[in-house]
Order: structure tokens, then C-alpha cells, then sequence
């Protein structure tokens, strides 16, 4: 069980980093996992007053806010059409419309979950991830991270010549994921795929342009998985080679159909 | 620490501990509709609306709620009854329990959606889990009560 | 017919949609005791020392109870809400020294407020003396470590128990030369099946509240099915006369069987009898899921044998189920799987069936709709679907040959007569349905996709024969409107109002014309309780005799008013008028008012009920299922089922009681589990890890009726509560049988299971 000796709306980020920087106190996104935690907190950190509650789209690409609901990223036109609805995909399994109106970016970003569709979606893309102290860091640095008293401001998504799809695997709907994988077709013809809930947290892969079998067998051999209740560490390897070839199909069909 | 928000339309005011969750807040003022079915935020029994957002009021403190405006089925008893008298034509509320937050979450979608598919239904709906009906009443009372929405609407 | 057999909105229904206070929670004081209890964190171990000195000291908390506080050599009980002499042992204490299961209460905390309370769990100090625990019920039998060492553990009813051979029930029977009928068999198919413990998963998690009324009785307000059971337990665990019990319930939150357990009554019943101050416990939702009383897991071992033609000759079911470390219902359940399944096959010329029930260190086990029959149709019917797959017949073709016919005596059945059946016209139905002949058994989608299908059939009680008593009181009141008084229990399931339709069909009155009260140990009319699929059947038929009754006294009253002789007058439910002259009539208000002035014709009557016979309702179900092969996801694109539960009472309740049903038996075969670690911890300890189906997890049900008449039961009515339940098993898992050619002995057959075995066989 969770309790919080004292609520605090910030003002500021500085307010907000000074506050962190004790051991006991922690910033609250959604609130969702922290909830579930047996945890003593000091003060518990809220940013929903600093404005970081906005998606804001350039040329050249997205910036969005830590305390952007998940909600509000799937129903945003310009990530839908800019990801070819990777997005939604990514998200509309995560329980219900409910969650999705509380659980923040800034939350699922921060705590990089093994299970986190939202990481595994953001790490196959050129994403970064703006701290308040330390500054901008591409998001494949920070999901390697250990966890640290700095405050995650907002995504940082650039715009890039590429495809996105997201495919998963649950044992049920609405269940956290045995299995993701978030693949970007590049400009010159090669990959990324991000595989996570291995379960482990979701890992990066980058490949030269090759056939999907090929690329399936590759990242199949190369992905280090585990096993937990949802499923085998042998299981998720099968499955990373499925849904890498699959989203592989799925880009090259896209691509087929855009030429004709 | 003090907060004061709009409950069903009616300022409150109240003194409360800084982990003190919503739903527990609006029950004691009353709003017994609210019911509490997980501590994992996954059957969407306390949903209400804060800012006309249905939200999970067990996954929120109250003091994040100060200043906003919460509703709850209290507030929305006329939308509730025509509503929920169609899915009581299908005898689908059977124990009730899961009813008001499945209500609320309906509502929301009407009003974000207001013909949805079944398939926007199912997806919309997919957090507020239901243990006696299965499912398919509460969505056969879900398309007849569009279905007269859309008469009534034509008609008028 | 008036109101019987018309789909009548419930008479709470708007009350429940528009979310009035109407449970528990809801309606109970705010500033009572909060109880919560201290919960041992091993499968078997004896409480050494418990130390509560400083947590009593927490400001707010009112008492600490521990097992010193409970005499341990005094009677123990069951939590089973069973008729007495239960079948269940009497293997309980209050708070016993010797925890059984992880989840066994150590110690019960009342305070004034949960903080308090929290705080105060924490600071009590057990150290255990760990004992080594039985976790595997395969090697509980004979077990040298016994889970019911102690001598005062006992057994009320002769079935085969035995604690120091870790036995809660054995049993055997049969009829005919089993062994000789299948040796002469063409083929026999013989299997070993594994169902798992499942969870009733009710979204209002177990609740009591208890205080003290004004003649210092211990009033219980419980989500309860069995008030009077429910008292019984209670009284029995703290050791006091009945008749300072009292138990009533009033809206439930679902139960299915959940609630057949007393599962919290006893710890704010304690609190409250020791402190005089009222309290309430609400089980979190951890606690439902981990100490409280899922279904039975089951191991069957069926030998199941026929001619090449397909009739089905003889079955041999060995059943072996896991009752956990209380023996509620354990007994008892085991009987179904065989009881419940083998009479389908009415060509049988013999049948045995033997069963071992075992204690363990896991959970008890309890009552769950179905019942056992769950388990037991799906391994029979499974063994069924794979003789119909070796002798190359369609399973529909086969059943045909063999069902069970009205008018047929069966001998698995305690030898009672199917009085009425329908289950070769479901069959028809549910072929059409599904659009069976064009889809059996597979088709080939392309993208790694294939979509089979694959039924099952599925037969339940009406009530346990011989046993089961139901009652109904009615009484007329001022202007004529009637109270209906019962002591069954309407979880969700819409009993108050179908009780009330065959009131009315009964009385002539419209059905808003009644008014329904239950339950309530004082002033119900004694009933066994909602369980067993008896409301319907047995608390239906003493309600019709009941109307029938108040009616007799209505006319006698009348007759009275008229000066006529009561044999000359009759009563169309609006006036008692003279046969001979109707316009010389009575109005029922008159009557009623009558009945208030000076008069000695009580316009009350109580009727009792109890069955020779618990017919059968029956019911066809079949899948459309689509699987992913490459990573073994299963959707279940559509279900049609057709159910004979003879007259449904009302057809709305009906159809959505199938609906439920289903689903729940759709989540038992594809995700619903209990597993517990290495140390007997259960992990699925939430509905974040207990994957109930969601709406998205399902394509379309459809549920038909096809009714036989059954003469025993109200207006030819059966059951229909737990019969829909038990198709999915069977049904689903051939369909995957017949997507990927893997057979699955074992349930949840998760996506892994099929994935997997798809990628050996390419392999190979």
C-alpha cells in the first residue's frame, strides 16, 4: 500500500528538482504503477500545473509534454498520420479509455517498464528525451539508464523519411504484452526494430536492408529474452522472430501499395 | 490539506489526507454509485468524469482533483435511467455492481462518439470489465438504445 | 400464460443502472469497526509466538485477536454453506495455530480507520515454526506430512474421509461390468485431463458487517447466497447459540458460487460478539483472489469406449480433486464430474466412477457454478470429441447416436428417470446455428491463420434431490398488493423477480402487484439457499404451491364476504365473484381490507418444497474459433449454444445467464489460472494478473432455447444457472484441436501452449 505524507503542486521544474532530490519524495505521472508500490512517500511531486499537458507538432517534428496522457497521444492526428497509426496501435490494448485518460508519457518514459508498449514504440524511432537537468538525451541512451533523480520534461521526436508498425502479443486483449516489436523502415532501405516485454525492458536492433525472413532469424538469434508467468523465454524468441517478419511484410506491403 | 472542487455540479470543500484516493472521496460525499473492484486500476467500476474525462477514480488522489470538476452517476441520473433502461430491457445490469462505472463510460463515449460501431463500443469499453453478462446483452442494449437516439433525433 | 415465460425487466433493474445504494458498503454506518486480517506468508506452519503488544498501542485500534484467543481443542466447523449434516469436514478454527495455506488468517485487527489498522498489522511479530508443505496434489494422498494432523478434525457424513491419509472424500460406484464392456470395445479412448482452479472472480470482492441489535443478538449483513447455512457456520465458529444469530443480505455484487462459502462472516462476526461495536470487513481484492474458494483443480482419468459405429458403450472416470486446506465442498463436487457427465451417453450399458479428494497446502477450494460437472463434461466430452475424430464422424453425427433420451432411465445418475429432455433438438439447433456442416472442422485462412470449430454437450442438476428445501411465504395486503417473502438469495441472477412472475402467474395479478423481501434468517421462510441450481426448481415450485394456497384463503375470505359456501365462488385475480352469479363479486382490495376487520382468515401462507428427482437441464454449445499458428493467439470469433432449461421463467434472464456463463467457461479454457511458486504462493493475486475476458476478448454469442416440459418443476421449468458454463471447455478446445491438429489434455491452453506446438511439429 502507498501513502504520501504531503501533496505538492509545483510551480516550477526547480521547484520540482529541488523536491526530488530527496530520497523519500517522488513525482507522480499517472500514478498507476506507484499506486501498486508498498511505498512510504515523502512528498509526492505533481507537474499537472507547469503546462507540459501539450502535444505540439513542427516541420520537423513532435514535442511532447512528460504529463501528456496516453490518451491524448493515440488521439493525436498528426502522430497518427505521421506514424502510419503505430501509435494507436501501440496503445489501444493498454486496459481501457479510463487509464489511458491518466497514464502520462512522462510516467511510462520514466519508468521504462520491460512491459511498456509506449517504450517500445518511442525507441524504434529517432526519440529523445528532454531531462531538466542533464539536458537532451537520445531516448536509447536513457532507456539504458539506471534511475536517477532527474526530471523528464518531454519527448522529443524528430521527423524522418521512414515507416512505423507495431504489432504485439498478449495472452489476452487487455493484458500487458508477452511480446512487442516496433519496426521503422528507413529511407536507404534498412531497419530498426525495438523488441520489448522480453520481458525484459525493449532493446534496439539495426539492420542493413535484407529479406524478412532473413531479418526475423537474425534478431531472433540475437534477442535475449526470460521467462516470467506470461510466458518462456523460448516462447518470446519464437515470437520475436514472428512479429519481426511480420512487421517487415506488413512495411514492404505498404510500400508495394504506395507505388502503385 | 485543504481542496475544493465542483462534485455533480455543487461546490465542496473538505479537509483531506494527501494519499487520500478520489474514490474514497466522493463516496464519502455521498456518491455510494462509486464502487471499488480491483486495487490494479483493470475493472473501470469507479469511473467518473473529472473535466467531462472519465478517469479511473482509484488511480487518482483527491487532492489532484482540487479545482477540477468530478461527476459521478449522481449527477447524470436522467442520462442514467435512459440509458439503463435499455439495458435492463435485456435484463443485462444482472447483479449491478460493474453498472455505474460501465454507465459512466458510456455515456463518455456517446458523447465523444455518438453513433459508435460495435467494434468502437467493444474497444471503448474494454476497461470495464463485467463478470455476470458476458457482454452481449450490454451491447444489444447498447445498439438498441442508439437506434432509438437516432429515431428520436430524426423525429425532432 | 400471463407472466411466466415473458422477458420481464428485473424488479431492481432500475435501480442498479442508475447506481443507488443498495449494497453493503452502501448501506451500513460509516463509523463502524474497519477488520482486517493478519495473513500468514507460509503454506504450512505452526504460530510459535505472537507478539500484538505494541500494535495494540497504535491510536484507534480496538482489538487484536489471535489463536490464543480461540479455544483449540473446541469443535471445529465448516465454512461450506451445505444442508446439516454437511458433507464438508468440520476442519476449521476460528484462528487455528496451525496455518495451512498462505493466505490462513494469523491474527484478526478492528480499528477505527484502515490507517490504523495498516499500521498495526505491520507491527504484530509471529515468528512460525515452518513445517514442510504438500503442494502437489498427486502426492497428497498418504502423504507422510499431513495437512489435518489434529484429532478434533471430524467428519459428519459417511463419505470416505479420512485426515490421516490427507482424505476429505472417496467414493465409488458403478453399475454394469465395466471392465468386460470395454474389453469387447472397438476403440476406447483413454485419457488423463488436468482442469485448474479458477476463480468466481464477482466484481464485488466478499463483505460482512455485524453488529449487536437491541436484544444483544449478533445481526450479520453479509453478501451472502446462504443466510441460514450462513448462520449456522458463524454460530459454530464462535462457539454460541443459533438463536443469537441473525444473517441477511442485501443487494450481492455476484457470486457464482463464490458466496456459497462463508468465506468473511466469522472475523467481523467475532470482532463484533467480543467487542459489542459494530464492524465490517471488506476483502481486498487480493484476498479474494488468494484465500478465499475458487473452483476445485481436478485430475480425470477417463477410459471411454465404443463400437466402430459410434455408440457409446461404457466409461470409466477416476477423478482426483484438489480441495486445498479446508474441505468445503470438497466432498460433494467430486460427484458431479462423474454424476453430471456420463448419464449424456444413455446407450452405456455399464459406467464406474471413482474418486479421490485430497487435501493440500494450497487455498481451500469451493463452490463455483458448474460444480465439478465443469470439469467432468470436459473431460468426457473432450474423450467424446476424439472418438468422433478416430472413427472419422462428425461429432454432432455421433452425439445423435447416443444421447440421452426423455423417458430413459440412467444409471449414473442415482438411476432417476429423464422425466424431460430436449438435448437431440439443441444439437439440430446448434448445427444450423454455426452453420456446422459448412465449417467442420477447419479452414485454411491464409497469413497463418485457421478457423475451426468443435462443440460440446453439457447436462447439470435442478436442486440437490432428496435435500434441498425451498420456501416461499405470501401475504395480501392493504388495496391487494402481495408480499413475497423467500429465503433464496438474488445474486444478480433475477430470482426475486422470476419468483414473483410465478407468483403472479398464479394469482392473476400483474407482476408489480408483488413485492419480494429475502433474505433474512428471521424472517424468511427457511430455504437452503441460492446454490445448486435449485431457486428456480425447488424455491419456484414451493412458491407456485404457495399461490395456490394464499389463493384457497382468498376464496374462503370471499366466499365469507359473499354468504356463499367457499366451494361456490371463484377468484380471477382482480375479484372473488359466485360461479353460479359473477356479477355478485368481491373486490380483492375489499378482501384484503376485510382481512384487517375483525376477521379470523389469515390472508398469509407458507409453502415447502422439496424434490425426489433434480432434472436435468441440458445444453449444446459450438466454437468458431480463429488461431494464429505462428503465435498461438486463439480468438473466439463466435459461440451459438442452445439450452433446454425447460419453460424459462423469463427468457431475458434466460439468455443472459447463458451469455455469462459462456464467457466465464471461455476464460477458464483459454487464460483463467491459478499457479502457485515454489513456496504455495498463488500468483495470479489480482485481476491485473487474473485475466477475466474483457469485452474485446470475444466475438459474438448467441444463445437459443429449445424447451422441454418438465412436469415436476413450476410451469414445466428447470435450471439454468450453472448448465451454461460447461460447453466452452470441450467445444473450444477440439476446435483448436481441428485448427492445428495438437489435442490439449491440460487447461488454460494459452497461446504459448499452441505456438508452440505448432513450431515442434514443423520442426519435426
Amino acid at each position: 500500500m502507498m501513502t504520501i505524507r504531503e501533496y505538492k503542486r509545483v510551480e516550477s521544474l526547480e521547484e520540482a528538482w529541488q523536491l526530488n532530490q530527496k530520497k523519500q519524495n517522488r513525482i507522480i505521472g499517472g500514478m498507476i504503477w506507484l499506486k501498486m508500490e508498498t511505498i512510504n512517500v515523502g512528498t509526492a511531486i505533481d507537474l499537472s500545473g507547469l503546462g507540459l499537458d501539450t502535444i505540439e507538432e513542427t516541420t520537423d517534428g513532435f514535442s511532447i509534454g512528460a504529463m501528456v496522457t496516453l490518451r491524448q497521444l493515440e488521439q493525436h492526428p498528426g502522430l497518427e498520420r505521421y506514424t502510419q497509426g503505430a501509435v494507436r496501435e501501440a496503445l489501444r490494448h493498454i486496459v481501457g479509455v479510463q487509464l489511458r485518460n491518466l497514464a502520462t508519457v512522462g510516467g511510462s518514459i520514466y519508468s521504462r517498464f520491460g512491459f511498456s508498449d509506449v517504450l517500445t514504440l518511442f525507441l524504434a524511432m529517432d526519440c529523445s528525451v528532454e531531462l531538466y537537468k542533464g539536458g537532451i538525451v537520445p531516448l536509447r541512451e536513457y532507456a539504458q539508464r539506471s534511475y536517477d533523480r532527474d526530471i523528464v520534461v518531454r519527448l522529443i521526436l524528430k521527423k524522418e523519411p521512414a515507416q512505423y508498425c507495431y504489432q504485439s502479443v498478449r495472452n489476452s486483449q487487455t493484458d500487458i504484452p508477452v511480446l512487442t516489436c516496433a519496426a521503422a523502415r528507413l529511407a536507404e532501405g534498412g531497419y530498426r526494430f525495438a523488441i520489448g516485454a522480453r520481458p525484459l525492458k525493449a532493446v534496439l536492433f539495426e539492420m542493413p536492408a535484407a529479406p524478412a525472413e532473413q531479418l526475423a532469424e537474425q534478431v531472433q538469434q540475437q534477442v535475449i529474452t526470460g521467462s516470467n508467468m506470461r510466458g518462456s523465454a523460448e516462447y518470446r524468441r519464437h515470437l520475436a522472430g514472428v512479429l519481426v517478419r511480420r512487421t517487415v511484410h506488413e512495411l514492404e506491403n505498404r510500400e508495394v501499395q504506395e507505388e502503385k | 490539506m485543504q481542496i475544493s472542487l465542483m462534485l455533480n455540479g455543487v461546490r465542496i470543500t473538505d479537509e483531506v489526507a494527501p494519499d487520500m484516493l478520489l474514490i474514497d472521496l466522493v463516496r464519502a460525499h455521498g456518491c455510494k454509485s462509486v464502487k471499488r473492484g480491483c486495487e490494479t486500476s483493470n475493472c473501470g467500476l469507479c469511473t467518473v468524469f473529472m473535466d467531462d474525462k472519465p478517469v479511473l477514480s482509484c488511480s487518482i488522489l483527491a487532492a489532484r482533483a482540487d479545482g477540477h470538476a468530478i461527476t459521478t452517476l449522481e449527477g447524470l441520473q436522467e442520462e442514467a435511467a435512459e440509458f439503463g433502461a435499455f439495458i435492463a430491457d435485456q435484463g443485462a445490469e444482472q447483479c449491478g455492481f460493474c453498472n455505474p462505472g460501465f454507465i459512466m463510460n458510456a455515456l463518455a463515449l456517446f458523447r465523444e462518439e455518438p453513433y459508435p460501431t460495435p467494434e468502437q463500443v467493444k474497444e471503448y469499453l474494454a476497461g470495464n470489465l463485467c463478470r455476470c453478462s458476458g457482454y452481449e446483452g450490454q451491447l444489444r442494449g447498447i445498439m438498441n438504445f442508439l437506434e432509438w437516439k437516432k429515431q428520436k433525433e430524426a423525429a425532432e | 400464460m400471463n407472466t411466466v415465460n415473458k422477458p420481464f425487466r428485473k424488479k431492481d433493474a432500475m435501480q442498479l443502472v442508475t447506481g443507488q445504494p443498495v449494497y453493503m458498503d452502501d448501506v451500513i454506518p460509516s463509523d463502524c469497526l474497519i477488520v482486517k486480517l493478519l495473513r500468514s506468508p507460509h503454506a504450512n506452519a505452526m504460530v510459535r509466538t505472537i507478539n500484538t503488544a505494541v500494535a495494540k498501542k497504535v491510536p484507534g485500534i480496538e482489538a487484536i485477536f489471535t489463536w490464543e484467543d480461540v479455544p483449540q481443542d473446541a469443535r471445529r466447523y465448516t465454512q461450506a454453506g451445505q444442508t446439516y449434516p454437511e458433507a464438508s469436514p468440520y476442519d476449521r478454527l476460528l484462528i487455528d495455530r496451525h496455518v495451512r495455506f498462505v493466505g490462513d488468517v494469523v491474527a484478526i485487527v478492528a480499528g477505527k480507520d484502515e490507517k490504523c489498522v495498516d499500521k498495526a498489522l505491520k507491527l504484530i511479530r509471529v515468528e512460525y515454526d515452518v513445517l514442510e508443505a504438500v503442494l502437489d496434489f498427486h502426492t497428497a494422498k498418504d502423504n507422510p506430512i499431513l495437512v489435518h494432523p489434529e484429532d478434533n478434525w471430524e467428519s459428519l457424513s459417511p463419505v470416505g474421509a479420512d485426515n490421516k491419509r490427507n482424505l476429505c472424500a472417496h467414493d465409488e460406484c458403478g453399475s454394469g461390468d465395466i471392465d468386460a464392456v470395454l474389453a469387447g470395445c472397438d476403440v476406447v479412448i483413454d485419457h488423463v485431463y488436468h482442469t485448474k482452479a479458477c476463480q468466481q472472480a464477482m466484481m464485488e470482492t466478499f463483505r460482512t458487517y455485524c453488529s449487536i441489535d437491541t436484544y444483544g443478538r449478533l445481526n450479520v449483513l453479509s453478501s451472502t447466497q446462504i443466510v441460514f447455512h450462513a448462520r449456522r457456520n458463524i454460530a459454530n465458529a464462535l462457539h454460541i447459540p443459533k438463536s443469537m444469530v441473525r444473517v441477511s443480505k442485501p443487494r450481492i455484487g455476484g457470486g457464482f458460487g463464490a458466496k456459497q462459502t462463508a468465506v468473511s462472516e466469522v472475523y467481523p462476526a467475532f470482532v463484533t460478539w467480543k467487542t459489542k461495536k459494530p464492524s465490517k470487513i471488506i476483502f481486498s481484492r487480493t484476498e479474494s483472489q488468494t484465500a478465499s474458494s475458487p473452483r476445485h483443480e481436478m485430475e480425470l482419468h477417463v477410459r471411454l469406449g465404443a463400437t466402430k459405429d459410434g455408440i457409446v458403450k461404457g466409461i470409466d472416470l477416476y477423478t482426483l480433486s484438489n480441495t486445498g486446506a479446508y474441505g468445503e465442498h470438497g466432498p460433494t463436487t467430486v460427484g458431479l464430474t462423474g454424476h453430471k457427465s456420463i448419464p449424456l451417453y444413455g446407450k452405456a450399458e455399464a459406467f464406474r466412477f471413482v474418486s479421490d479428494v485430497v487435501y493440500t497446502n494450497h487455498m481451500s477450494a469451493g463452490a463455483y457454478r458448474g460444480y465439478g460437472a465443469t470439469q467432468g463434461l470436459f473431460a468426457v466430452e473432450s474423450a467424446v470429441n476424439e472418438l468422433a475424430q478416430k472413427l472419422n464422424m462428425d461429432p454432432i453425427e455421433l452425439r445423435l447416436k447416443n444421447t440421452v433420451q426423455e423417458g430413459d432411465v440412467m444409471p449414473a445418475y442415482y438411476g432417476a428417470v429423464n422425466t424431460s429432455c430436449a438435448l437431440d433438438r439443441c444439437l439440430v439447433k446448434v448445427r444450423e446455428m454455426i452453420d456446422w456442416d459448412n465449417k467442420y472442422p477447419a479452414r485454411d485462412m491464409g497469413n497463418g491463420k485457421i478457423r475451426a470449430v468443435g462443440m460440446g454437450m453439457a447436462m447439470q442438476g435442478s436442486g440437490i434431490s432428496g435435500m434441498d428445501v425451498g420456501s416461499a411465504t405470501l401475504k395480501l395486503n392493504d388495496e391487494g398488493f402481495y408480499t413475497l417473502m423467500i429465503g433464496a438469495a438474488d445474486m444478480g441472477t433475477g430470482c426475486d423477480t422470476t419468483l414473483a412472475q410465478i407468483a403472479a402467474e398464479v394469482l392473476d395479478c400483474p407482476l408489480d402487484n408483488i413485492t419480494v423481501f429475502g433474505a433474512d434468517t428471521d424472517s424468511s421462510p427457511y430455504d437452503s439457499g441460492s446454490y445448486a441450481s435449485s431457486t428456480t426448481y425447488v424455491t419456484g415450485k414451493a412458491t407456485e404451491k404457495c399461490a395456490m394456497k394464499l389463493r384457497e384463503q382468498i376464496c374462503k375470505l370471499g366466499a365469507e364476504l359473499l354468504g356463499c359456501p367457499e366451494g361456490n365462488v371463484e377468484f380471477d385475480g382482480k375479484e372473488v365473484f359466485e360461479s353460479a352469479a359473477p356479477t355478485h363479486k368481491t373486490s380483492l382490495s375489499d378482501i384484503a381490507a376485510a382481512s384487517q376487520f375483525g376477521h379470523m382468515v389469515p390472508l398469509e401462507a407458507t409453502e415447502t418444497h422439496t424434490s425426489p428427482l433434480s432434472p436435468p437441464p441440458f445444453m449444446v454449445g459450438a466454437a468458431e474459433v480463429e488461431v494464429d499458428t505462428e503465435t498461438g493467439e486463439v480468438q473466439v470469433l463466435e459461440f451459438d449454444s442452445c439450452v433446454d432449461c425447460g419453460t424459462p421463467i423469463n427468457p431475458n434472464l434466460v439468455r443472459v445467464q447463458a451469455e455469462g456463463g459462456i464467457l466465464q467457461g471461455i476464460g477458464m479454457t483459454l487464460t483463467e489460472n491459478i499457479t502457485y511458486d515454489k513456496n504455495g504462493y498463488p500468483e495470479e493475486n489480482s485481476l491485473f494478473q487474473y485475466k477475466i475476458p474483457a469485452r474485446t476478448d470475444i466475438g459474438r454469442i448467441h444463445v437459443e432455447v429449445e424447451s422441454s416440459y418438465e412436469p415436476n418443476g413450476p410451469f414445466g421449468a428447470k435450471s439454468i444457472g450453472e448448465v451454461v458454463i460447461n460447453t466452452p471447455l470441450p467445444a473450444i478446445s477440439d476446435a483448436i484441436y481441428n485448427a492445428i491438429g495438437t489435442r490439449f489434455y491440460e487447461l488454460p491452453i494459452t497461446p504459448e501452449k499452441i505456438a508452440m506446438a505448432v513450431a515442434k511439429r514443423n520442426e519435426e
